[in-house]
Formats: C-alpha cells, structure tokens, sequence
C-alpha cells in the first residue's frame, strides 16, 4: 500500500521544498497571502487539472481544454452582452462544456479514434468558434460577476480566498471523492489498467469512457468560468497553451501518461508547484519569464525520469 | 446423467468473417452439474462460439436457449447478466488494482446513503478474502494485482467469475499457465461447482484433463459440429479421431536420431554463473553442435528465463557467454543473432510474429535484421526463401503476401520457425514451441526439430509437456525453483525427470 | 474501381481533388500558372512554396509515428533553429548597405541543422533510453524547448539582412521554389534510403510489434534514435527555410502549431497513430490538403478565423472516414433506411 503513494510523497515533499527554499531566500515569501495566491491565481488551472486527471487516467489525452476555456470566457461574454441573467449564463455555458467533451468522448469510444487527434480537433473547432464570436476581446460588465469578482472569504491569519479559489478546493476534493469511492471512478482506473481486461469483465467501459470527456469538458467550462471572475472578460487567447500546464499539473502530481495510477490530489500539488515555481521567478525579480518554462520542463522531465525508475525498481521486486 | 436439466441450448449457430467462415451450424448442448468439455483443433471455431454465447460477437443464424428461453446476448455484461459467466484466454486481472477490487469491480458494495453512498473498500476487502477463501486461496487482496505471479492472477480471475452465481460457467483453456498443484485446486473448485448444479463448459487441448474432469465432449472441426460424445464412451484415440477426421498414425518415437558426434569439439553456446536477481539463480548451461537439450522444470522454474538471459532479451545480472570456446560479448538479441543464435519465443502473438506484415516480410525479417542495413534482401530474393520454407514446413497460407495475422496460431508457429531457419542457426532455442498446437502440427514440428538437430544446429527446446521433451531430447536439463536440479541423459524416462523436478527444497525461492 | 478505392492514397487524393475543384469553382483563375519575373508564378505554386517546410517536417514526423512515437516539440526545433541561424549570421546592418555575415553562411546553417538534429537526438535519447513515452519525452522539449529560444533572444525579434540566406525561402532555382526543391530532394532520398535497403522493413517491424523486431534481431534501439534524430533535423530544415522567408527569426512565433499541423498531416495522408504502415506519399498529400485548404479560405474572401473550424472539420471528416467503424455504419444505415430496422 506504501508504495503505491511513493509519488505521491515525492511530490509533496517537492513542494514543501520549494516552499522552505523560498521562505529562506526571500522574506516575505511564506506570508499566509502570498501561499494563498498560489492557488487564487491558477485556480483555473487547478479546476481544468482535475478532469484532465480522470482522461489521463483512462489513458486518454485532453487537448482541447484550453481552447475550451477561452471559448467559455466568450460565451459567457456575449450572453452577458445580451442581457441574459448571469447565473444563466454561467449554466448555459457549463452545460455547453460538458456537451462539448460528452461529444469527442463518444466520437472516440464509437468509432475508436485516437484521443490525440480528436482533442485536437476539438482544440481548433472551439478556438476557431471562439474567432467567429469575435476577433476582439469581449469586456464583462455586469454587477454579479464583478462582485463575485471582488468577493474574498477569509480563512484568518490576514489571509483570504476567492470565489474562484474555493470552487477549485470543491473540485479537487470532489475529484477525489468520484476518483475513490465512485463506480465510475474506479472504472476509469480499471480502463488504464487495460481496456480490453476491463471490458471483458464486463464493466461499463463504453459510457465511462464518454464520461471521462464530458467531466474534462465539464471541468474546463468551470475553469472558463473562473477565469471570467479574474479576467472579467472573454477573449479568443485566453489560455493558450493552457493544456500543456494542465497536462504538467497532472504528471508532476505523479500520475502516470500511460493511465491506471495517479491520485487528483497529487494533481492539486502539480498546480501549486507550477504556481510556486512562478512565484519564485517573480520574487526574483532577475529572471526573464522564459525561465518558467524552461524550469516547468526541466521537472517535468526529473518527474517522468523518477516514474521509471519507480516503475523500473517495482517490477525487479515482483 | 442424461436426465440432468438442460441448462443452455445452441442451435444452428454460424458465424462468419471477411475470408473465412468460422462457425456453421454448430450445435452446443450444456446440462446443470456436468462439466462440458469443448475440442477441436486451432481454427476449429471454439473461440469464435465462446464470443458468440459470451455476446462479444454476434451469430449470423441460429438460437441460444438458457433455461428454455431464447436469449441473445448483446455484451459479456448483458451475458453476465443472464447468466453466462466466462474466464477467457486473454483474460487478464487489471494490475493496478488490488485483487480485491478485481474481484468486485462493478459490483461493488456501497455504503448506505446516510454514511456517504459510496463504495464499502473495508466489506469489499472482506468479500474478496472470504471468496477466495472459499477457493482455498489465501492471499493478501489488499496487494496490487500487477505484483502477483501469473498462475494466481488466473485463479484469481476464475473467481471473479464465480462471484455472479452463474448458471453457465465457461472455461477457456484455463489450465494452460498452471502447474499441477494449481490445477488439481482448479479441478476441485470445478467439481464443487458442478454439485452446485452450474453447467460448466471446460475448453482444454490436455487430453488427460479432459478425462480427469468432464462428464461429455463436444467437438468441432472446422467450424462444424462433428458431434457429442459421453467421455465414458469415447476414448482418447477416438476423441483425437474425432478432432482431426482421421485415424492418427500412432508415431510412436520419432525417426531414430543418431545422438551426436561432437568430437571434442567446445561447445556451440556455453554460458558459465548466468543469473538475474530475481528470475535466475546462477547456473551453467552448455549447448552443442547437433544436439537436442531438453529443458524440463515446473511453470516458475526459470525455463524461459533462461532462454532470454542466453539470447540477451533481460539482461544479466552475472556470467560469461562464450561461442566456440571464445568468449563471446551478447548485450542484445542482435548480438546473438550475428552469432549465430535464434529464438523463438513463447509467446508468438505478442514476441513472435509482426501482424501488419506478410508471411514472407515476417519470415525475411531475421536474416534481414543480421545482414544489417548495409546489404539489402531484395524482394525477389525474400520471395524465393519465403516459399521455399512455407513449402518445407507445410505452411497453410493463401500465399507468401498474406498478413501473417490471419493464419491461425499453428501456421504462425511454423512462420516464425521459418524465420530462424532463413538464417541458418547454429544454435536454435525453442521455447514452447508446441503450444496451443493442434497434434498433426505438432508432430510435424517436432520432425523438423530432429531434423535440424540431425543437421548440425544445436537445439534448445523448452516444453511444459514432459513426454515430449523425453522424446525429442538427447539430454535433458532440469530447473527447479529458478535453479539448475540436475541433467539426465538420453533414454531417461517421465518418472526420472518427476523425481529431479520433486525434490522440493523446503525453503521458498 | 473498387481497388482502387482501396488503395492506401485514394482518400487523401480524393480529398485534395475536391478541394482544387471547389477552389477552381469559386475562383476560375486559382489554377492558372503563369511565368513571371523569371518564375513560376500562381496560385498552385504558392501553395507549394508555404506547404514546403510543412512537407518537410511531416516527413521527419512520419517516420517518428511510424516507430509507435510521436514528437510535439518540432515546432520549439523550428524556432531553436532559426534562432540559431540568425545569431551566426548577425542582425548587423552597416551604413554602406554592404551586409557581412558574422560567420560563413554554410557555417551557420550547418550549426543550426547540428543543434537540431541534437533536439533530435535528445528526445531520441528520452524514449529510448530512457524509456519514456514519446508524448511526455517531447513535451518537455517543446515546453522548455522555446523558452531557450526565447532566451537566447533576449525575447527579442531577429532580423537577418544578408540576402544570400534569402534564397532558401524566397529564392527559385529553374523557376521552380528553392523550398520545393528542398522538399522534394528529401522525398527523393528518403524514398531511395526506404525502399532500396532494409530500413522501410525494420521500421514497419519495429512499429508494428516492438518486441518482435527485438526478438527477430532488430536493433530498435539504434534505429528509433536515428529516426528520433531525422526528424529533429528535418525540423532544422524547416526552420531555415521558414526564418529565410520571413527574413528573421520570431523565437515566439516561428513553428507555432507546426506540430499539430504536421501530425494532422500525417493523419490525413493515411498513416496510423498506432504506428507500423507508413506512407510518405500520403504526407506529402495532407501537407498540400492542409495549405490548400488555407489558400482556399483566403482566395473565398472567407475570413481568417474561419480557417481553425474548417481544418476542424476536415479532420472529423477524414478520420470518420478512416475508421472501420464509421464506414460499417454508414453501410448499415444506407442499407436500412428505416429507422429501427436493423
């Protein structure tokens, strides 16, 4: 049982690492807010992360969340420019996310097609309905959003969250919950241990299969949804690139690319690492930007070096 | 006996594929507490009829009856569902789940509403210990079932199916990873299962299982119903009759094989304190010209380990090889190939052959593979060769251009054979060469083997089936637990080689 | 015809044609080639001058998914490359209009094609020896891959003004593009390497059963670095040729979504994700579809953004079309029309 969450505590320890590291570089730096930004700011991609972790989980690959997102951010935008009620808009457009991912999952469970090239597909369709909404950036005006916006829940020591920031604590912690304790969770576990073992077993696999598409879809209209709170507008280039930080999140919290072993809270630490290693950058002050991705790589790369090795070591023990 | 309630009932069933047609007007009748067995040769369609009942594939005619009601099954979950459970060849445990949750995936038992509603992991542990103990299985179920060796994860997996309280339970060659112990716990789970009153159909190509165990037999032959025969009133001459649709010459012992002239000369392959931690513990092992070795041992005893570790598919841990009695440097199987090595490996779906491409490409592809990039076997050069060993070996195939894929398994076995014999081997390691082998093909394999050994090669021929590597074997090697036990010389008996294989050291490997 | 259909290039031929006829028919003179300024000169040529470097970098991709892998990071090589080049060959513009090129023209370029055959060699290394999936192996290029770009840079725009290097984007050899030719002499060698030695085969092997080729004597490891290695240095290739056609190098935005671009054209041309079967011919195609289509929404007066959801589109129609199960629908549902009717 211990060594199934051997990533896992190498992934924490990492983090808390990370965390010592900077406390001692810089002062300031292990202030309640500044550990509290960590997950405001990339609460987006926290919520995204999560779904992204059940489609790697079957063995799958999500590419289109990002795209997805941004297509979100000017959906909610247009919908709100045309006077809809806000908390309609925020439904319409999370009902529209998990159709949208329900629609490539069953484009790949009925007719077997890779998840690379579908997701891709998917990726150009949604940012290309995002150019025929508008080329322009759509700004948000209206009052709930900006309150929701504003809004900050403290949690004591001078430190406080957003909405945002909690609906991602939500969903991680839901995530969890369906990853453990639900039949479609395990199924999703069962499907990246070996699809055709699982199917002959006689589980679900066709529908958990769909699901897995629509819960990241799902997933990355809540994180559009989010992202409307702190940009507070919708643009086609929202998120760029977004997929990739997902897909790292979800690696670095040890779960493996080829699907069956992971857990979503280890996710939740990918997020916040990828949030340290900027904060770190930014308290710098000395590094360019570029530096985040090269550092994301280089862990990325340390990450699935250690993956073998664990892999590598377990199986000499069997 | 012929009173027993009739279970299930298929009438009619075909089945056909693009080329072929695997099932036509196959009949299948299973009564309550009789254990059915079900043989034929490779391509007789047992597999095709089990996807039909099991609802993996659909018939194109006929009727399935379980307990007098027409039934067609349109999932294996839709099929679990009626009533018809099934252990597949290709059944596997999923290995990153624990053997609990293997057991009880998708039935799992779920808290009450009130505590949360989701799965109970404390009762599904306790269901998952009490089944398997019911089976006399003692086992961690809390464990990754990835961690088990291969012959548990099987009897795991039989009482996956068991836990459905189904009234057809089907069998697909589940004895061909088991040991003897294991498979007298199988047989005994079998025969508790019959008195429950379960119809039990058993496919098995082991003709003593078959009479050690089943009630009747039902026999295909090429697709068709040849007939269903009580086991008391056939015997085994007159089953393998049934199945091949002619009297088998009894071949009795092989064409006499005048045991090798080495002269004195140093061994072909000769490897000295070979070991991997973990798989093989150190052990010498000489191979020479013109000589069958016998490797016989239990399943787990390191046969096929040591295969690999001579042909450096694993790498070593410990020991030198040496060819010719120069030291020799082998880090990869390319390495053995310029040497002069083959092997054929155990499994030929997932080692041996590569399905995209033709019998003839597949055949080339070694002697290719050791002429390198700089010479290149022109196609017409490949053809030539191809036709003249699928014409040796008594390869069925359309022709040389097929996809090696839709020969069936005993004809892919003669391909990959082929493919070492194009480069000539001075060593050849057969590992499991006969298996899921219908008898003539066997028979003709083995011929071949002689064959070769008669013209120089040095052969290593591993089996499971102790008979024949008696009868092939100028001296036979025997491994026990992962450890050389000894060797025996030509003319050793059955009993001889047992009793090497049973003196069990005490302690666990 | 029925053979024909069933030939490996009919769909991706098929889906060219028509899109040449639907461009043809809104736009009488897309077809026409002429000869102007001392070359070709059209529509068709244009789009066999962009799609070049595409070309290339499918080839390489081609040979990389055909041993079961996959490399994202060649749009990163794209701009590695290009920022390489452009450093060696210096941005310096003197007062006399007289441009110097800081080393020798050939130096720079070999450089650039040796630091990306290195990429190569790298993620080569990653999967290999490593053992990593080639999604994740690449991935770590292409992330961290343009940051080093960028760094080099200084986050920076380079732009080259020595005009021999002009040439490989912009220059014509016989009236036809120099790029094209580029192209086409690595299809050519490529094609020769493939079919007149044994590489096709081990590749086929090793792509459609890893463990197989091994067993049979392949040696996979050595072959799946060097195919690693070309397609990293295909991707050098394209980034010259990209960065000489614009004249400088965008560390930014060179190569942006030349990835999916490129498996995209690997797809529609007809060889599969999974790996084993492979066809250069076919990539070539779906380069060509790939560009065609873009010139096609241009020269409709369609606007830009329009682009993304038609390449969309054409990628559900084309892998629908492929898939076995999709077709078997389609027959059952001509078949029986009537809804229920099975």
């Amino acid at each position: 049982m211990n060594r199934r969450l051997l990533p896992l505590g190498v992934t924490m320890l990492l983090f808390v690492g990370m965390a010592v590291f900077g406390a001692i570089r810089y002062d300031g730096f292990l202030s309640p807010q500044v550990f509290l930004n960590l997950l405001i700011d990339n609460a987006f991609l926290c919520v995204v992360a999560v779904g992204m972790t059940f489609v790697i989980l079957s063995g799958g690959i999500d590419l289109s969340v990002g795209a997805v997102i941004a297509l979100t951010t000017m959906i909610s935008a247009a919908l709100l420019e045309a006077g809809w009620n806000p908390y309609a808009s925020m439904a319409m457009v999370l009902v529209l996310g998990a159709l949208f991912g329900a629609a490539q999952g069953f484009l790949i469970q009925r007719f077997a097609l890779a998840p690379f090239i579908v997701t891709l597909a998917g990726m150009f369709l949604a940012r290309g309905c995002c150019y025929l909404i508008s080329t322009e950036s759509i700004p948000i005006n209206d009052a709930t959003y900006a309150s929701i916006a504003q809004a900050r829940i403290p949690v004591g020591f001078d430190a406080s969250l957003t909405v945002g920031a909690v609906i991602a604590l939500l969903v991680v912690l839901a995530g969890m919950r369906i990853a453990h304790a639900s039949e479609f969770g395990r199924t999703v576990y069962a499907i990246g241990g070996g699809e055709s073992s699982a199917r002959l077993m006689g589980l679900p696999v066709a529908s958990a299969k769909i699901g897995v598409y629509l819960l990241s879809g799902f997933c990355a209209a809540l994180g559009g949804v989010v992202m409307t709170f702190y940009m507070l507008s919708g643009y086609s280039l929202h998120a760029v690139g977004l997929e990739l930080d997902a897909i790292a999140a979800v690696v670095i919290g040890g779960t493996l690319l080829a699907g069956g072993v992971g857990y979503v809270a280890g996710t939740l630490f990918g997020v916040l690492i990828l949030g340290i290693i900027q904060t770190l950058i930014a308290f710098d002050g000395t590094l360019s930007s570029w530096w985040t991705k090269i550092v994301v790589g280089a862990l990325l790369l340390l990450f699935c070096l250690l993956q073998r090795l664990f892999e590598g070591r377990s199986r000499k023990a069997a | 006996m012929s009173d027993a309630a009739i279970v299930l009932r298929a009438r009619d069933i075909s089945r056909a594929f693009p080329g072929v047609q695997a099932l036509s007007g196959v009949e299948l009748t299973l009564r309550a507490g009789e254990v059915h067995a079900l043989m034929g040769q490779n391509g007789a369609g047992k597999s095709t009829l089990i996807k039909v009942l099991t609802g993996v594939q659909a018939p194109d005619t006929g009727s399935i009856e379980l307990l007098g009601q027409p039934v067609t099954p349109r999932s294996p979950l839709h099929a679990q569902e009626l009533g018809i459970s099934a252990v597949h060849q290709e059944s596997h445990l999923l290995p990153n789940l624990s053997v609990a949750e293997n057991i009880c995936a998708g039935r799992y038992p779920r808290r009450p509403w009130l505590r949360g509603g989701g799965i109970d992991w404390r009762e599904t542990n306790k269901r998952a210990r009490e089944l398997l103990a019911g089976l006399g299985i003692e086992l961690d179920v809390a464990q990754l079932a990835g961690g088990l060796p291969a012959a548990v994860q099987q009897l795991a997996t039989v009482a996956r199916a068991v836990a459905t309280d189904a009234r057809v339970l089907i069998l697909d060659e589940p004895t061909s990873s088991l040991d003897a112990e294991e498979v007298k716990a199988l047989f005994a789970l079998i025969r508790r299962l019959r008195d429950k009153g379960v119809a039990i159909l058993f496919v098995t190509h082991f003709l003593d299982q078959v009479y050690e165990v089943c009630d009747r037999i039902t026999v295909l032959r090429n697709g068709k119903f040849v007939g269903e025969y009580a086991c008391g009133k056939l015997d085994a001459r007159g089953l393998v009759a049934a199945m091949v649709g002619r009297e088998l010459v009894n071949a009795g012992r092989p064409a006499a094989h005048a045991p090798a002239d080495t002269g004195g000369a140093p061994a072909v392959l000769a490897a000295r304190g070979i070991s991997r931690r973990g798989q093989l513990k150190p052990m010498d092992i000489e191979l020479r010209a013109g000589e069958v070795l016998g490797l016989a041992g239990l399943l787990g005893s390191g046969r096929t380990e040591l295969a690999r570790l001579l042909f450096a598919l694993d790498a070593r841990d410990s020991g030198e090889l040496s060819v010719d009695g120069k030291p020799a440097k082998i880090d990869q199987p390319a390495d053995a190939l310029q040497l002069g090595l083959g092997f054929c490996p155990e499994d030929r779906k997932e080692s041996g052959i590569v399905a995209e491409l033709s019998v003839r490409e597949n055949i080339a592809l070694a002697l290719q593979a050791r002429m390198g990039l700089g010479k290149f076997l022109k196609p017409a050069e490949q053809r030539a060769l191809a036709e003249k060993l699928v014409a040796a070996l008594g390869v069925k195939t359309a022709g040389i251009e097929t996809p090696i894929a839709q020969l069936s398994g005993g004809n892919q076995q003669k391909a990959i054979i082929a493919r070492w014999l194009a480069t000539n081997p001075r060593v050849l390691i057969l590992d499991e060469p006969t298996r899921g082998i219908d008898i003539a093909a066997k028979q003709e394999l083995m011929n071949e083997v002689l064959q070769l050994a008669n013209a120089g090669t040095a052969v290593l021929f591993i089996s499971a089936e102790i008979e024949e590597v008696v009868r092939l074997s100028d001296r036979i090697m025997v491994l026990r637990d992962r450890a050389k036990a000894g060797e025996l010389p030509r003319g050793a008996d059955e009993d001889a080689v047992y009793s090497m294989i049973s003196m069990i050291s005490s302690a666990p490997a | 015809m029925k053979r024909l259909a069933q030939h490996a290039l009919f769909w991706p031929c098929t889906t060219l044609l028509l899109l040449l006829v639907v461009c043809a028919v809104f736009n009488p003179a897309f077809l026409g080639v002429a000869w102007q300024g001392g070359h070709l000169y059209g529509n068709l040529v244009d789009i066999l001058n962009r799609a070049a470097p595409l070309m290339v970098v499918s080839m390489g991709m081609t040979l990389v998914i055909a041993v079961r892998g996959l490399d994202i990071s060649v749009g990163a090589v794209v701009a590695i490359a290009a920022t390489v080049a452009a450093l060696m060959i210096g941005g310096s513009f003197s007062a006399g209009g007289e441009v110097a090129s800081r080393f020798p023209l050939w130096l720079a370029l070999a450089t650039a094609l040796g630091v990306a055959a290195a990429c190569g060699l790298w993620n080569g290394l990653l999967v290999v020896k490593a053992g990593m999936q080639p999604i994740v192996a690449t991935l770590i290029l292409m992330v961290a891959g343009r940051g080093i770009a960028q760094l080099l840079t200084g986050g920076q725009i380079i732009t080259v003004y020595y005009a021999p290097f002009y040439t490989l984007g912009n220059g014509f050899l016989l009236g036809i593009p120099v790029a094209l030719w580029i192209a086409a002499a690595l299809w050519a060698v490529l094609h020769l390497v493939l079919s007149r030695s044994a590489l096709g085969l081990f590749i086929r092997a090793i792509g459609g059963n890893p463990e197989a080729a091994r067993v049979a004597g392949v040696r996979s490891s050595a072959i799946t670095l060097c195919v690693y290695t070309f397609c990293g240095l295909a991707a050098g290739v394209a980034g010259l040729i990209i960065s000489s056609n614009v004249k400088s190098a965008d560390a930014n935005n060179a190569g942006q979504l030349l990835e999916l671009d490129a498996i995209l054209a690997v797809t529609l041309g007809g060889t599969a994700l999974t790996g084993g079967r492979f066809t250069l011919a076919g990539t070539i195609i779906g380069a060509l579809i790939i560009q065609t289509l873009t010139s096609m929404i241009y020269s409709l007066g369609v606007p830009p953004e329009v682009n993304l959801v038609v390449k969309a589109a054409l990628v559900f129609a084309v892998m629908l079309l492929q898939s076995a199960g999709f077709r078997a629908l389609v027959m059952r549902v001509a078949r029986n029309p009537r809804p229920g009717a099975t």
